[in-house]
């Protein structure tokens, strides 16, 4: 039992809803007088589950609780979860930025946390200065940096900028500088929130690779947040499925990825409003079927968007990604795939796009749509994320011998065959 | 029994314990000499940054109390003809300038803790305290160049002849008290400072008053005119200048180095231990502000 890196005791954090005004001075005097009067505090009692689904009937919610989970030392461990499950609140108390409600949490070593890279860049201090003020910011001493430092350069890709001012690099250098530095900390305990998705692909391969390295480095815990199941099934052997701010499944890292999967509705529409109104903004998407809104292997399905352009953007992109459930992109689309669009006038358009029959493989996919200035920003978030289960078949067509395998080869619905004739009796 | 014995030795063990709240005065001060790396980083940052992509870099220390100085020999002395002890102006005025703009700086940059660097410390961990320890260390060198600057007026005025006899402002044994002086205004400033910075992360009304409250607060201090002045004109409102920290401060300054000036053991004495409480209480909320100021920032 000595072998517990960190240990969760009942943790739980409570959230004010709505904003801080003069009706927050009534409540602390409420607070500071029941206190006085040795009672518990009267609002800590008023917790709502975090379901944001429904409505909140208090003016509290709690973001996390009563967590309660060990994590042995050397262990590599993944949270998953929906947005706003807990996952970043759970690392934010973990990483000590903010203090939890009520319950404890125990350590055992050195905690650094990476819940963002370059925390902390100067835009006018050169890369080499900045590395130091983030390695510091970090918690290693200006020693360890200085052993570290054309590891970290050499890492980052930057030796020629190195002596540059950070604000004259691209973005993709400056977070790759960041995750350099983060990369080469050396705790007992790391704490990484999403941050594997930076750069370009190939250093994506490289920064996996470096986390698989910083993971089974000696008796090293780490802790992993991430929406990509890919990287966090060949990073993580254990995982724990937070819902509603509570624990609801915890093991093996691949029985938690199926329980998730399980537990993913089925998002098929996307009614508010994604981006910023004054330049880009997905007013509506939605996905639907042939077949009455159900996905089979051999349904059209059809995906609609209705974007506004506020304002007329040079290279302009509107489109999606196509994603496994876990993660893995798979396919890409966009307004002008056979159009030679470059750009479109300010107005609102509705776009429709189709998946022909046969196309996708039985399991689980994710749609994140991209609305986009090109190599700029990117205008809409996670919260417009489509998602949606295909089924086998609706008729009896497929290779029923493979359905019930775990593991599938291909994750498109391998329709090749053009024909089979007996040639021969 | 035993395995209670068994859960202690398993208590001791953890190096981190994350509760939801400390005990009243719990300041790690072992944890800021492990991050005292980082404390060096800040200050080197805030004084390079100051000057990057300027063409006067440093010389801009200097420009801007030598500029309010001239304003102030021609406002307050020139038009509204306030005494200055019969100090030459210029020197008058730079003594006061120095200590107050060392405190003002102090004070206004540290009551911004929270709101500037909620970014950084939204992210990562490491002792919040740094960051004002920085600024106070930082402001030091700026002070340190405006020091240079008073001894050149100095020596200016010295050479010069003066307008009295030169021995009336002359460096007598109390200039000695200099380190404590500049001590007393950098934990007033720190004081103050974490004090502002604690109540402004969740009711900012307090940020407006800081602005103006500054300003105000100079007509208070003893920095355009000498205490004396106030003693003979005014001295049913004295027990309100003296009650003032830094005026016991200043006047010490004043009469260490240039020989005018009212000293007194007991004001600077009242305003020493001013200092220590008001440095400690702001650490006190600054401690337990900085553990969930996250939530109402």
């Amino acid at each position: 039992m000595g072998n517990i890196a960190i240990e969760f005791d009942n943790v739980s954090k409570q959230y004010a809803l709505g904003s801080i005004g003069t009706g927050t001075l009534s409540r602390d005097l409420n607070r500071w007088w029941a206190r006085i009067r040795g009672k518990e505090d009267p609002y800590l009692r008023i917790g709502e589950v975090n379901d944001r689904s429904q409505k909140a009937m208090g003016n509290f919610v709690w973001a996390l609780k009563d967590i309660n989970f060990k994590v042995e030392r050397g262990e590599v461990l993944g949270i998953i979860g929906k947005n706003g499950a807990g996952k970043s609140t759970l690392l934010k108390i973990l990483s000590r930025v903010t203090s939890p409600t009520t319950g404890c949490i125990r350590a055992k070593g050195r905690i650094a946390s990476l819940l963002e890279v370059g925390t902390g860049f100067h835009p006018d201090l050169t890369g080499r200065e900045n590395i130091y003020m983030n390695g510091a910011i970090m918690g290693m001493t200006k020693h360890e940096i200085t052993r570290k430092l054309d590891e970290i350069v050499d890492f980052a890709g930057v030796e020629k900028y190195i002596d540059t001012p950070v604000k004259r690099y691209s973005s993709g250098m400056t977070v790759r500088l960041g995750f350099a530095v983060a990369a080469h900390l050396e705790p007992e305990i790391l704490v990484v929130d999403e941050v594997l998705a930076v750069g370009d692909a190939e250093f994506q391969r490289k920064a996996v690779g470096k986390m698989q390295d910083v993971a089974k480095g000696e008796g090293r815990t780490v802790l992993f947040v991430s929406h990509n199941m890919g990287s966090m099934q060949q990073l993580c052997r254990k995982g724990v499925l937070l819902e509603n701010g509570s624990v609801a499944f915890s093991g093996i890292m691949g029985e938690v990825i199926n329980a998730y999967q399980r537990g993913i509705v089925t998002q098929r529409e996307f009614t508010s409003m994604d981006g910023d109104p004054n330049v880009l903004q997905l007013l509506y998407a939605s996905i639907d079927s042939n077949h009455d809104g159900m996905f089979y292997t051999d349904s059209e399905i059809r995906v609609y968007m209705k974007v506004k352009v506020a304002k007329q953007i040079s290279s302009l992109v509107i489109g999606f990604n196509l994603y496994s459930s876990w993660g893995y992109p798979l396919a890409r689309t966009d307004y002008n795939d056979s159009q030679n669009l470059t750009t479109l006038s300010p107005g609102i358009y509705e776009l429709k796009f189709v998946i022909l029959p046969y196309t996708l493989s039985d399991g689980g996919y994710h749609i994140v749509f991209d609305i986009a200035e090109r190599n700029v920003k990117r205008y809409t978030t996670e919260k417009s994320n489509l998602y949606f289960t295909v089924l086998p078949g609706s008729s009896f067509f497929g290779n029923r011998f493979c359905e019930h395998l775990n593991i599938k080869s291909s994750l498109f619905r391998e329709d090749w065959l053009d024909f089979l004739r007996k040639v021969e009796e | 029994m035993e395995r209670d014995n068994r859960k202690m030795m398993e208590e001791e063990k953890w190096t981190l314990v994350i509760v939801p709240k400390t005990g009243f005065f719990k300041l790690d001060l072992g944890e800021l000499w492990r991050y005292r790396d980082l404390l060096v980083m800040y200050i080197r940052r805030d004084i390079v940054t100051f000057y990057k992509q300027t063409i006067l870099g440093p010389l801009w220390f200097i420009l801007q109390p030598l500029f309010t100085v001239l304003m102030f020999m021609f406002v307050f002395g020139g038009i509204a003809g306030i005494s200055t002890d019969g100090l030459p102006r210029p020197l008058f005025y730079m003594a006061g300038l120095l200590c107050w703009n060392y405190f003002a700086e102090c004070m206004n940059r540290c009551s911004d803790t929270f709101n500037a660097n909620q970014n950084v410390f939204g992210k990562v961990y490491f002792p919040r305290l740094i960051v004002p320890l920085s600024i106070v260390v930082s402001s030091l060198v700026k002070m340190g160049i405006q020091f240079i600057l008073f001894l050149f007026i100095y020596l200016y005025c010295v050479l010069d002849g003066g307008a009295t006899d030169v021995n009336s402002y002359s460096i007598n044994e109390y200039a000695c008290l200099f380190p404590l002086l500049v001590l007393m205004l950098a934990g007033l400033g720190l004081g103050f400072g974490l004090l502002i910075s604690s109540l402004t992360t969740k009711y900012r009304d307090l940020r407006f008053l800081v602005t103006f409250g500054v300003q105000l607060w100079m007509y208070a201090t003893p920095v355009i005119y000498p205490l004396s002045v106030m003693q003979q004109s005014h001295e049913k409102y004295m027990w309100l200048i003296i009650a003032n920290p830094l005026t016991s401060i200043i006047e010490t300054f004043k009469y260490g180095f240039l020989g005018e000036g009212i000293f007194s053991w007991w004001y600077l004495g009242y305003s020493f231990l001013f200092t220590v409480l008001i440095v400690v209480w702001g650490m006190i909320t600054f401690n337990k502000v900085q553990r969930s100021f996250m939530d109402v920032i």
